[in-house]
């Protein structure tokens, strides 16, 4: 079974329809590379797994279970809503990080607050905020930041930033890691520290979903890549078949482009 | 000059006890107008359209006229219109119906600076905050307020100077607090009569008042720099 199925999304905005008919699946461990220009919609449908946004129609399934239905709306109540997010993590493209907190307390808050809903949360208080502050600290070095651990946002290089947002989303144990733009915000001589963190990720079965406009990151890493145009999912396959051998002239013309340079 | 010397400690003590009481209506304002400041951003921030609009209505007539006026409409008109003396007689009434006036004009002047520190924090700490399983409420008291009062420390010290200020206004209904005390001087209090400069060396206390208030407001700006 997949661990992720999307079936029949539609959403507009206003008048302007952003996605129509999107349909996907994923499968546990494997990593998914949305590409297409920009306005394409690949931003909006990350949104809508994360419940920023609301479809207009379709269904979104994790393991089976029925998160999101438009049909439904049992499906769409905000408290159960708050719970449901918690199977994605999404990093985004300006980081996001919270300014007013170190690298290690931006990773530990959100993990913090959850486990005070726990039935033994008073009773094991130090405890488990001990093991939180561990799993942190682990997750930092992780991500090559041992020594940044005490330092604020704006005492970070952006790749930084980003390495600890990144550990930030992975504290929560998602079960499907999103990347809406990683690099993007990023200089170019930084966005390498930040590819070889999610490749590592990639290295141990992470299930992730990456829209990016680094084309050969996206061939190495993935194991299936979809190209989208205005709100479409054109093509879709393996990185050979969509990088090697796409099929339609949209996708050709869109991969010319970077290798044009 | 050996007159003022003579009449220095009476009027002093007159001055400090005056003081005293611009001193109270001053704190009871800010304990009053900062919390309520936050509940009228919220309702003119409400996605409920008659309540933004009901409250937009209240701050725009609050800050379109005077404090002067709101002082005297509130003092007077329960008793005289209403022939319901509210705010009972003597000087607690005063104080009383002044903190009324005070708290409700500063609480809307408040509440509009909070309205640009709230929407000053970029919508991505919401979404982060959001993605991260955190309740509406944990967000905004976990992760937006600190950034909102780091934001508004600027504006809310001018109001805080301000106000300090604004408390001269409360004399208009009698409220005897420094510029009073002063006044008295002049048409005799403590057996010294037609002496305007008390009236004069009051500025003195708001001076050094403010000074004292500029210093504090800059460190807690200072100490608030540890992120940006």
């Amino acid at each position: 079974m997949p661990i992720l199925e999307v079936e029949h999304i539609q959403k507009s905005f206003e008048h302007t329809e952003v996605l129509t008919d999107i349909n996907l699946s994923l499968e546990q461990g494997q990593v998914l590379s949305l590409i297409g220009s920009s306005g394409s919609g690949k931003t909006t449908l990350l949104r809508c797994l994360n419940f920023l946004e609301q479809p207009d129609s379709g269904i979104i399934r994790v393991n089976g279970e029925v998160l999101f239905d438009a049909k439904d709306p049992a499906t769409q109540r905000p408290a159960e809503i708050r719970k449901k997010r918690l199977h994605f993590g999404l990093v985004f493209q300006s980081f996001h990080l919270f300014p007013q907190y170190t690298a290690r307390e931006n990773i530990m808050l959100a993990k913090k607050l959850l486990v005070q809903e726990q039935p033994d949360f008073k009773a094991r208080k130090k405890e488990i905020f001990g093991e939180i502050q561990e799993e942190a600290e682990s997750l930092l070095a992780q991500m090559g930041l041992s020594d940044r651990m005490d330092n604020y946002p704006h005492q970070l290089s952006g790749g930084q930033c980003q390495r600890v947002a990144i550990a930030r989303a992975l504290a929560l144990r998602p079960d499907i890691l999103c990347f809406d733009e990683p690099t993007s915000a990023l200089d170019p001589e930084l966005t390498g520290e930040v590819l070889k963190v999610i490749q590592g990720l990639a290295d141990q079965n992470t299930t992730m979903i990456i829209v990016t406009h680094e084309m050969a990151f996206a061939r190495d890493v993935s194991n299936q890549v979809i190209f989208m145009d205005e709100g479409r999912i054109l093509e879709e396959g393996t990185p050979d078949q969509v990088f090697g051998s796409p099929r339609e002239e949209r996708t050709k013309q869109f991969l010319a482009r970077f290798t044009e340079g | 000059m050996e007159l003022f010397f003579d009449q220095f400690p009476v009027v002093f003590q007159s001055l400090n006890v005056g003081f005293l009481q611009t001193l109270k209506l001053f704190m009871v304002t800010l304990v009053g107008a900062i919390p309520l400041g936050l509940i009228i951003s919220f309702g003119s921030m409400s996605r409920f359209r008659p309540l933004s609009c009901l409250v937009k209505l209240i701050v725009a007539v609050i800050r379109g006229t005077p404090l002067m006026i709101q002082l005297l409409i509130i003092y007077f008109f329960p008793g005289l219109v209403l022939d319901n003396p509210i705010w009972g007689s003597g000087e607690s009434g005063r104080f009383l119906a002044a903190s009324v006036a005070f708290i409700i004009n500063y609480a809307c002047y408040f509440s509009e600076i909070y309205r640009g520190g709230i929407q000053s924090v970029p919508v991505g700490q919401q979404e982060a905050g959001l993605v991260l399983g955190m309740t509406k409420g944990q967000i905004f008291l976990r992760v937006t307020l600190l950034q909102m009062v780091k934001h508004i420390i600027p504006p809310m010290s001018n109001e805080v100077i301000t106000l300090v200020k604004d408390t001269s206004l409360a004399r208009i209904i009698a409220l005897q607090e420094i510029i009073w005390a002063g006044q008295s001087f002049m048409k005799g209090s403590h057996g010294i009569a037609g002496a305007i400069w008390p009236l004069f060396f009051t500025a003195v206390y708001y001076l050094i008042f403010n000074g004292i208030l500029t210093v504090l407001l800059g460190r807690l700006e200072k100490k608030l720099n540890y992120f940006r």
